[in-house]
């Protein structure tokens, strides 16, 4: 059984899909999608442990050598990746049942839940696998499934939404299906681990050099790296609460996760940033985005176009981070990806508590909602708090580690920038901050009901792990931390 | 009572924080409540004086509560100059919860359990600013205090609160995330520590430059300083109820900001490295100025609150100005004055509080004749206004004594005519308005208004031991002394 954890992460919510077509009655479907993924939570944590303390786990898929069979490999960066994708998904499971009932039609509840295990097992999928077109087949999974997910969504507009992201995804997916060929062409292996070992052979040929830049372009337009990010604000704004929720904490950190794999491991440190202007480029683009997606947060009426935006800016911090190529730097990144996942995941999954109760996000209807709904409200003040970066939250280590990164690097103007960058984040969360706690109620209103247990148990769950993990840094520090030094060839 | 000084010193920060829980759980009963608070506040102050006997003996206190990152703590030590600050804000507290209790009564405030539970909460961060023992856990805790006073500035949900909520937040909070954290991991970068040293943490080697840009950084930082062009949070703020700006504007939150420079000035830098630093001598004279603007820009408000605030401005000047001189002197002016200031404005607030509620007043001009109708008060206010302004018999004299002395050594003679003319300034913004109150009495104003009597009993003996307290400082200013010495010789 233990040995064989790595398939069983992805294989588990894999095969719950189509089972889970056969349950007809939405409870029993619901039931069944929270127990598979809570399954892929206990195997990411019974993973993590494992690498933790044994180093890399390497499995061969039906007991095919490396190269020619399909291998998963599975080192701290993916251990760390998998646990936060299945702990999301689980807690954000746990508000799906009733949020939604009022944003799908009963008929498609199972349908529902088939797309998401199916999304979810895809993306495990992506991190798991140590071979490159493996990789692609995953990321087609999970676009598909993703594109299906966020049409589900009550807003006819979610429809053009997901046919906006359809065209993007599948842009960037035939990228990196084309950049995957060229690499294979040119070395004739698709295993990540043989790709690193026989690319710098032939890394000074162009075929390479446009691989790589087709692969790099593909991965970020999955990521949204500014100004690749059109796709993203509609797409969160239109699709069903959970699945925003869900979206928004796991999907762009896969494409982060793929951005750092293919660059450090696969092409190498030295061709991704010495070879090329990858550096000066990426530090150029997050900055852009911290700012423009910053600013036009604040000029958001729809609260979940809000935090869509706002998921875009901190998508820049990480490249930010990314891009200082230091040990400091990438833990930054991959703690912010930890960090991230708990701010958005509550604050969107808040979003959806109060979309069930009013039927709306937009900023007009927040009127009075921090006396009608308390706790709700003081969880996104608190997730609102930790996207600033105030101490003894996550959003305070991560912004820590990112500036101490840079000033390492002696790029003090970018360090100045990435804190008045989170001054943006004051003006937008005050925004909604000002109208929930400051209007009144409009006349005659119906009296709004705190969100029901089911929204707001993991919704808090979400948010006191927001300050638990920013008091007790130990996990996921040490974790980002092992997984980067590992990553640049040192011991952890 | 059996109890170690370590676990008085947690529960010196850890008391006002359950008072805090106390307070919500006890809302719908407000005798029970404000019992709670005034129960806790008592608490408080026995165990600071406990604290403070126990340096006096020379005992060495300290607690480490967590280790949040490598290298950063959350933890907490005494030394003299947080004794200091933590003797004079948590006995404030006391008095001014007893002076709430009448104001918020008679005044009708709503959403009193949420005022007293925030109230709660920001004793709790000062006292953790107070006793922390390096920068890091200091600003988490000025953090908290700025977070936690926002809804008592917003109090009365309306627009103008709004406005001032958002100048107050917005200035404060930007300042610390974009200049103080910076700072602060510039420090721990260069020095490689961030715990408070006696003698500061940068070495010989340091390059000056740098170590001058970083002072800018907390000196603008620092919000809670006031100093110019960041003071507008501290006019904004005045829309709040009475007591707190009287607690947390005149003493708490200003005075956590000029606490902070003065415990950055002597133990991040060091006053040997500050008195060389580039940046120094522009810093003095940005106070300087800071003084005078805000001295001339009071004089021309007609609202008693506003006046006060700019009032405030200018003092917090001193303060700073008397930190960056880098001598015993002024360190020791600078300290004496966050508490004779403190006592001073605190009873200024007071009585302008007194006056809204028992006169419904709050422009000066109204105020002629005032002084008949209610002598206490406006007696109280004459011996604070002499406090400020830096003459017997109030304690604000040796505050200012020291603080001249200290522009006298260092020979910074624009300076020394900076504060004497800015003592000549506090004359005129404030002494005419008992003056008016006792000596203008226009007939025809009084008769109308003769039903105004003096505030609450509870108000008028919070703002009687204040003033006590101004002029017992001025005759019995030894401990003060004592304490402001012991600053530079641990």
């Amino acid at each position: 059984m233990i040995a064989h954890l790595a398939i069983l992460q992805v294989i588990v919510p894999l095969m719950a899909a189509p089972l889970c077509l056969l349950l007809t009655r939405p409870r029993l479907a619901w039931l069944f999608t929270l127990l598979a993924s809570g399954l892929a939570f206990l195997t990411s944590c019974l993973l993590l442990q494992q690498v933790m303390t044994s180093g890399t786990i390497i499995y061969e898929l039906g007991g095919w050598d490396a190269p020619w069979g399909i291998e998963y490999r599975i080192d701290q960066l993916n251990a760390f990746l998998l646990l936060i994708i299945t702990a999301i998904s689980t807690v954000v499971l746990f508000a799906a049942h009733t949020s939604i009932q009022d944003e799908i039609p009963a008929d498609r509840h199972t349908i529902f839940y088939v797309l998401y295990l199916l999304s979810l097992a895809a993306m495990l999928g992506i991190v798991a696998t140590g071979d490159a077109f493996n990789v692609f087949v995953f990321l087609e999974i999970s676009s598909l499934s993703a594109y299906a997910l966020i049409a589900l969504g009550k807003d006819r507009r979610a429809l053009w939404a997901s046919y906006q992201y359809l065209i993007m995804g599948t842009i960037g997916a035939t990228f990196i299906l084309i950049g995957i060929g060229l690499m294979y062409q040119m070395t004739g292996t698709l295993n990540m681990d043989d790709l690193a070992k026989r690319l710098p052979e032939v890394a000074q040929t162009r075929t390479i050099f446009t691989a790589f830049a087709f692969v790099i372009v593909g991965i970020c337009l999955k990521l949204a790296l500014f100004p690749l990010h059109l796709w993203l604000p509609n797409a969160y704004a239109y699709a069903p609460s959970i699945v925003t929720a869900f979206f928004a904490a796991t999907a762009t950190k896969v494409a982060i996760y793929l951005l750092i794999r293919f660059t450090f491991s696969v092409f190498g440190l030295s061709f991704s940033f010495t070879h090329l202007p990858l550096q000066i480029l990426f530090v150029v683009l997050g900055l852009a985005g911290i700012f423009v997606a910053s600013t036009a947060a604040i000029y958001q009426t729809n609260i979940k176009h809000l935090f869509a935006y706002s998921s875009i800016a901190q998508i820049g911090y990480m490249i930010v981070g990314f891009s200082a190529s230091t040990v400091t730097g990438l833990t930054a990144t991959l703690l912010h990806v930890f960090n991230h996942a708990l701010m958005k995941g509550a604050l969107f999954l808040a979003l959806g508590a109060v979309m069930y109760r009013i039927g709306s996000t937009q900023l007009s209807q927040f009127h009075g909602l921090g006396r009608q709904m308390p706790l709700t409200m003081a969880a996104i003040v608190i997730g609102g708090l930790s996207l600033i970066g105030v101490p003894l939250t996550v959003g305070f280590v991560s912004k820590w580690y990112l500036v101490l990164a840079v000033i390492e690097n002696g790029w003090w103007p970018v360090a100045v920038l990435i804190l008045l960058g989170s001054l943006l984040a004051v003006v937008y969360v005050w925004r909604i901050v000002e109208v929930a706690y400051f209007k009144p109620a409009p006349a005659g209103s119906e009296t709004i009901k705190e969100a029901p247990a089911s929204f707001l148990i993991p919704v808090w769950i979400l948010v006191i792990a927001n300050i638990y993990f920013g008091i007790d840094t130990r996990l996921s520090v040490q974790v980002a931390e092992a997984a980067s030094r590992s990553l640049f060839g040192m011991s952890p | 009572m059996n109890m170690s000084l370590e676990s008085m010193l947690a529960l010196s920060i850890i008391l006002p924080l359950l008072a805090a829980i106390g307070i919500v759980a006890t809302g719908s009963k407000p005798n029970l409540r404000e019992a709670v608070t005034l129960g806790t506040s008592v608490a408080l102050l026995y165990l600071v004086i406990n604290l403070y006997q126990g340096i006096k003996q020379g005992t060495n206190i300290s607690v480490l509560w967590w280790e949040l990152l490598p290298g950063l703590q959350i933890s907490f030590s005494v030394e003299p100059l947080g004794m200091l600050f933590a003797l004079i804000a948590s006995f404030l507290w006391l008095i001014t919860t007893v002076y709430a209790i009448g104001y918020m009564r008679s005044h009708h405030e709503q959403n009193q359990t949420r005022f007293y539970a925030c109230f709660a909460i920001a004793i709790s961060s000062v006292m953790g600013i107070t006793f922390a023992d390096n920068l890091f856990t200091l600003f988490i805790f000025y953090e908290i205090l700025t977070l936690s006073t926002y809804p008592l500035v917003t109090h009365s949900g309306t627009e103008a609160a709004k406005k001032g909520g958002r100048v107050y937040l917005g200035l404060l909070l930007s300042t610390s995330i974009a200049f103080f954290l910076l700072a602060i991991i510039s420090t721990w970068f260069v020095a490689g520590t961030l715990d408070f040293k006696p003698g500061g943490v940068f070495d010989s080697t340091v390059n000056t430059t740098v170590a001058g840009i970083i002072l800018v950084l907390f000196v603008f930082g620092i919000g809670k300083a006031a100093i110019m062009p960041f003071h507008r949070w501290l006019p904004a703020a005045m829309v709040a109820p009475t007591p707190v700006s009287a607690l947390l504007h005149a003493v708490a939150v200003v005075k956590a900001g000029v606490f902070t420079v003065l415990k950055i000035c002597i133990f991040i830098f060091g006053i040997d490295l500050l008195a060389v630093l580039p940046s120094t001598q522009f810093l003095l004279y940005l106070a300087g100025a800071s003084i005078l603007l805000a001295s001339l820009v009071a004089m021309r408000q007609d609202n008693l609150k506003a006046r006060l605030a700019y009032s405030t401005v200018s003092q917090l000047g001193y303060i700073t100005l008397g930190a960056l001189l880098a001598t015993s002197s002024g360190i020791i002016g600078s300290s004496m004055h966050i508490a004779t200031h403190a006592f001073g404005k605190i009873t200024l607030f007071f009585c302008a509080g007194a006056i809204l509620v028992a006169a419904h007043k709050s422009k000066i001009s109204e105020m002629r004749g005032l002084g008949l109708q209610m002598p206490i008060t406006m007696a109280a206010f004459f011996i604070a206004s002499l406090s400020i302004i830096g003459v017997p018999p109030a304690g604000g004299t040796w505050s200012k004594w020291f603080l001249l002395m200290g522009t006298m050594e260092t020979e910074q003679f624009i300076l020394m005519a900076i504060l004497m003319i800015s003592s000549l300034l506090n004359i005129a913004y404030l002494l005419p308005i008992p003056f008016h109150a006792f000596f203008s009495g226009d007939k025809t104003l009084s008769s109308g208004a003769a039903k105004i009597k003096e505030a609450p009993l509870p108000s008028l003996i919070a703002l009687c031991i204040t003033t006590v307290g101004c002029v017992i400082l001025f005759v019995y200013p030894q401990p003060l002394h004592e304490l402001a010495k012991a600053i530079l010789a641990t």
